[in-house]
């Protein structure tokens, strides 16, 4: 990862926000609605996308990704507008990775050709389970025969780019069907899995079936085993975990996350979209969120040229905490580069010397520390969420004890 | 606005002990917004000023000369009353009767009180004075108002030392309760006369003629003496006035002998200092006068001195017989000693018989929810015991709760109407823990009496108790409860003094429905949920009341916990061999559910001297991380964890397992 942090480049996200069916697991930002005006947000994302990179004063996009809501229920003549204005704004090479989420439904998997050549050159299928009691407790719209038949047409399509989604842990779910799923999968799919705990997130159906005692998830110690035995059986199949949840064969690594997790910028365009950047005229990095509700989002759009609800200015201390959280849930973890490129000032090594909490990890193996930067071990990175706070506080003291090289910290 | 205010703190005092815990949730939840409000509004300086003003244009002067009652025109009573038998209503009648207070307000005046002691002072005595005529002479009659409960059996008893009668008001539908038997036997061994009223007979349900049995059978009254009232329509109450003038004897003292008066109470007023209230025995006090404390020696000057009629209202002297206020420009109210004896300068006399020093029975430890606040809450209980000096007070430091305090009780509603109050002027919450008692060592071995100070210690704080090897004797608090109850539940009640270790002393019919019981139990055994538990058993009738019975030899053990081997010292506690068991395996089965998984495993042991009771095992994790994507946005994902690095900071470390702080309070608090 020569993630050299140069801030003329950025990778892009768009956000499609309507989808067909509300999944009883899904807290993101999304709409059910019977008419979408395709032509509208198809106007309103490309005018977004230009006011926005003109404003961050990037020069090169290098990767797009298309997220949702259902991305692949939007027009293939969108996705190609979009990607010709990143092209008409900025240089784009020619082979960028241009990513897209895809539910693999009948009516979906014959667009797959339409977006290919509107100029997607990879696709992650939503399969997300393989089992018909699976996919209906999660509310999908689709059944297993679906994924797989969307499988086939997208490894035609996009041969060595098509990666699957699956969720675990789903209410019924036991260790033995999921190594039986994990199998099957393995057995049809392309180069790139990830793999989603389920979580409960509040306000979904799912959510509330639990808490009411009409469904229960796997406890503790079964998620941790389905993680682990599915990291086992991943790796058997010579599947690297490259990333906490993302596992790649062959080196065929998911480039627009990766861009993520180093630490480079990122532009949202799209209702609710987030952004990681910094903005031309500005100082410092900026998170930054599109206006959620698609109406209201167009409808600024249209008045202003971009809908961006919030954009909060983040502190070098700020900065530094993201690139640890994102950066540690990767096998290549943090080099002292990129840490550089954030906070010139600051040593990492230093920090980390500081802290007695984390030599314990050293020292229990659980975290490395080389030339080249700090990463989690394999043991490490199964226990990520305890590592972290420590870190965390390690540069919470640092910070408190060396005020000036943060000064412009504006918190 | 007065009278809300006046019922909510009624019912903060029947609070657990009256009525069950969601009874009192239901009352109080509807008023409650309102209260705090009304709570602050009376409360706010100016309004507090205003309202005593309003009473004091009221009456600006006694519309009468004490110099005009001598002694055998004077009687000093109380009214002693099981909570909501009637005793405020009653008071205000008398009142009313005797012109004191305008007819028909229904000012429920001692409440009234209350609520102005409550700036200060917990539960505490009130005087109020009346004038009635009877037979063609005027006769001064002074009420002294005690708190209905035995745990403010300091309070009373000191209040009835200024008496030599009681009024023994008792509901003629609920009948004899506990308390009333407790306060009925509090004011029979200080042999003062006692009238026994029968309140509410104007109700439907009223059964006079059985409760008059029943205070015929306990307390060997009369039936003819018993006077049936209602308080509230004013019906027997002259009678009732008759019965005190008539019944309750006059002080014997004598106003001519040198000035014997003694301090039975006193307060601190915001903007008056310490006022103390007064018992003259014998003599004159007037304004003016030096007067000189016997314990001290110290002179004071009487700067005002003067009748609760109902409020302050001066009268220039005070004459043999009589009781009052009086102030002397003191600062503090350790200088007004209860029970102390004040004399004129140079006429030394001799003291009275001074008052025991309560005892606190009950500790809890109270910490504030976040450190920071440990200020406010600091300066909250300093505001709270100024006027409350039964309440002990000690600093104590808890490596997990951080700094807070240790408070000794007089009992359990001490103990709950001080958290009460706490908790209601100082908005943040407070940790309090499970409430625990002194035990008694005798320890054994030249060294160690010599290393304790003495053979026989006091052990409160369960870390310093002795090694058990060097331990003679262990001696535990007890009390002698009295529970009244219908027939029907015998059996289950049975059951729960067993099982909290109750000895039934004696068990007799009051009347051909209702039992009554004598238990004797360890103080620590009623402490928690036995209130509770006794009235849902009894489907609410049962009545609980007890009194401290001193200490008695018992087989204790200290109950140490253990992570991987490390002393959770905070959690060590002392308890009865018979109930250790249980406790180390609560007590394991909570902390294996409070604490969080960690990277090792973690072994709970509950030990008593070496030797495991109780073992939980927390198993490791070996998976702590969100396989989840996080759909761009980490800024949720950032937050959580700073939460979470923020709470590690606070962690408790027992060797290298963090406990984290939720897990004291779950298995501290009570």
């Amino acid at each position: 990862m020569s993630a050299s942090r140069s801030f003329s480049v950025a990778s892009l996200y768009v956000h499609w926000p309507y989808c067909k069916r509300r999944c009883t697991y899904c807290n993101f930002n999304k709409y059910v609605s019977k008419f979408v005006d395709h032509e509208r947000m198809r106007r309103c994302l490309v005018r977004e996308l230009k006011t926005v990179l003109g404003l961050s004063g990037v020069s090169s996009v290098s990767s797009v990704f298309f997220g949702g809501g259902t991305p692949s229920l939007a027009e293939p003549r969108t996705i190609e507008s979009v990607l010709t204005a990143v092209r008409q704004t900025t240089a784009m090479a020619e082979d960028a990775e241009v990513s897209m989420e895809v539910n693999p439904t009948a009516l979906e998997i014959d667009k797959l050709k339409e977006f290919h050549l509107a100029g997607v050159n990879r696709v992650s299928i939503g399969v997300q389970t393989l089992d018909g009691r699976g996919l209906a407790i999660l509310g999908r719209d689709h059944s297993a025969q679906d994924s797989l038949r969307c499988l086939e047409a997208a490894k035609k399509l996009f041969p060595n780019q098509v990666s699957v989604d699956l969720i675990f842990g789903w209410p019924g779910q036991d260790v033995e069907m999921w190594q039986r799923e994990l199998n099957h999968i393995l057995g049809v799919c392309d180069k790139h899995i990830s793999l989603y705990q389920l979580t409960l997130e509040r306000g979904t159906q799912l959510f509330k079936l639990v808490q009411s005692g009409q469904a229960s998830v796997p406890n503790d110690q079964h998620m941790e085993e389905m993680y682990l035995q599915a990291v086992q059986i991943l790796a058997d199949n010579g599947f690297e975990r490259y990333e906490v949840s993302n596992f790649a064969r062959e080196g065929c690594y998911g480039q627009h996350n990766l861009s993520y997790w180093t630490g480079r910028p990122y532009i949202g365009i799209g209702p609710g979209a987030h952004g990681r950047f910094r903005p031309g005229d500005r100082q410092l990095h900026e998170a930054r969120v599109q206006t959620l509700e698609p109406p209201d989002w167009m409808w600024e759009v249209e008045k202003f040229g971009h809908a961006t609800r919030k954009a909060t200015p983040l502190s070098v201390i700020q900065q530094l905490e993201e690139l640890l959280i994102v950066g540690l849930r990767t096998k290549w973890g943090i080099s002292n580069q990129m840490w550089q490129s954030v906070s010139p000032e600051t040593n990492m090594m230093e920090i980390l010397a500081e802290s007695m909490e984390i030599q314990q990890h050293f020292q229990n193996g659980l975290l490395e520390l080389d030339k080249i930067g700090l990463r989690a071990t394999s043991a490490g990175m199964n226990v990520l969420d305890s590592i972290l706070p420590d870190l965390l506080n390690a540069l919470d003291s640092h910070h408190t004890a060396h005020t000036s090289p943060f000064a412009q910290d504006p918190t | 606005m007065k009278m809300l205010s006046s019922h909510f703190w009624r019912r903060v005092f029947i609070h657990r002990w009256q009525r069950r815990l969601k009874d009192f949730s239901k009352i109080s939840r509807t008023l409650e917004d309102k209260e705090r409000l009304l709570h602050r509004s009376i409360f706010s300086d100016q309004k507090f000023f205003s309202h005593t003003s309003k009473l004091w244009q009221q009456h600006k002067g006694l519309p009468f000369d004490v110099a005009d009652f001598p002694v055998e025109r004077i009687r000093n009573f109380s009214i002693i009353a099981h909570v909501d038998h009637g005793k405020s209503t009653l008071a205000d009648r008398l009142l009313e009767i005797s012109g004191t207070i305008p007819e028909g307000n229904n000012m429920q005046v001692l409440d009234r009180l209350q609520v102005e002691r409550e700036r200060g002072i917990t539960v505490k005595a009130q005087t109020a004075s009346l004038v009635v005529n009877h037979k063609g002479q005027d006769f001064l009659l002074n009420l002294i108002d005690t708190p209905g409960h035995v745990d403010f059996h300091y309070e009373v008893s000191r209040s009835l030392a200024a008496c030599h009668g009681v009024i023994l008001l008792v509901d003629a539908n609920q009948g004899v309760q506990a308390q009333t038997v407790a306060n009925f036997y509090l004011a029979f061994e200080s042999e003062l006369a006692i009238i026994p009223v029968l309140n509410k007979i104007d109700l439907k349900n009223a059964q006079p003629d059985i409760v008059a049995n029943q205070i015929h059978n306990l307390f060997d009254i009369d039936k003819d003496e018993i006077l049936k009232i209602s308080a509230k329509s004013g019906l027997g109450v002259a009678d009732v006035i008759e019965a005190v003038i008539e019944r309750v004897p006059c002080p014997q003292y004598d106003r001519n002998k040198p000035l014997r008066a003694f301090v039975f109470d006193s307060w601190y007023d915001k903007f008056k200092g310490v006022v103390a209230h007064v018992a003259i025995c014998d003599g004159v006090a007037r304004k003016g006068e030096k007067i000189t404390c016997a314990s001290s020696q110290k002179v004071y000057e009487i700067t005002e001195i003067g009748l609760m009629y109902p409020t302050q209202v001066p009268s220039g002297a005070l004459f043999a017989g009589q009781v009052g206020y009086a102030m002397m420009n003191m600062r503090n109210t350790s200088e007004a000693q209860i029970g102390d004896t004040f004399y004129h300068e140079n006429q030394p006399v001799e003291p009275m018989p001074g008052f025991k020093e309560a005892t606190p029975m009950v500790f809890a430890g109270m910490f504030p929810t976040d450190q920071s606040e440990f200020p406010q809450m600091r300066s909250a209980i300093e505001k709270l015991t100024l006027n409350d000096r039964s309440v002990q007070i000690k600093v104590d430091n808890s490596p997990a709760l951080g700094q807070g305090y240790r408070l000794g009780f007089l009992g359990l509603l001490h103990m709950d109407v001080f958290n009460q109050r706490l908790e209601q002027e100082f908005d943040a919450s407070v940790i309090v823990t499970a409430p625990n008692v002194a035990y008694q060592m005798t320890v054994t071995g030249e060294k160690n009496i010599k290393y304790y100070g003495s053979e026989d210690i006091t052990v409160l704080n369960p870390c310093l108790m002795p090694e058990p090897s060097n331990i003679a004797e262990y001696r535990e608090p007890m009390v002698k409860g009295t529970i009244i109850s219908p027939d029907d539940y015998i059996n289950q009640i049975t059951g729960l003094c067993l099982d909290r270790r109750g000895r039934i002393t004696d068990q007799s019919y009051i009347d051909d429905k209702r039992v009554m019981f004598q238990v004797n139990f360890p103080l620590a055994e009623i402490l928690v949920d036995f209130f509770d538990e006794l009235k849902s058993i009894s489907s609410g009738y049962a009545s609980f009341d007890y009194e401290d019975a001193g200490y008695e030899i018992s087989d204790l053990v200290k109950l140490e916990f253990y992570l991987n081997g490390k002393d959770v010292e905070e959690l060590t506690l002392i308890c009865h061999v018979s109930r250790a068991r249980d406790l180390a395996r609560q007590v394991c089965l909570k902390l294996k559910d409070t604490i969080p998984r960690q990277q090792f495993a973690i072994s709970v042991q509950g030990k008593v001297n070496a030797k495991v009771l109780a073992r939980e095992d927390i198993k490791a994790y070996r998976k702590d991380v969100t396989a989840k994507c996080y759909g761009g946005d980490i800024s949720r994902k950032r937050k959580l964890l700073k939460q979470q690095a923020e709470g590690k900071k606070r962690l408790r470390k027992i060797g290298n397992i963090d406990v984290p702080k939720d897990t004291f309070i779950q298995i501290l608090k009570k």
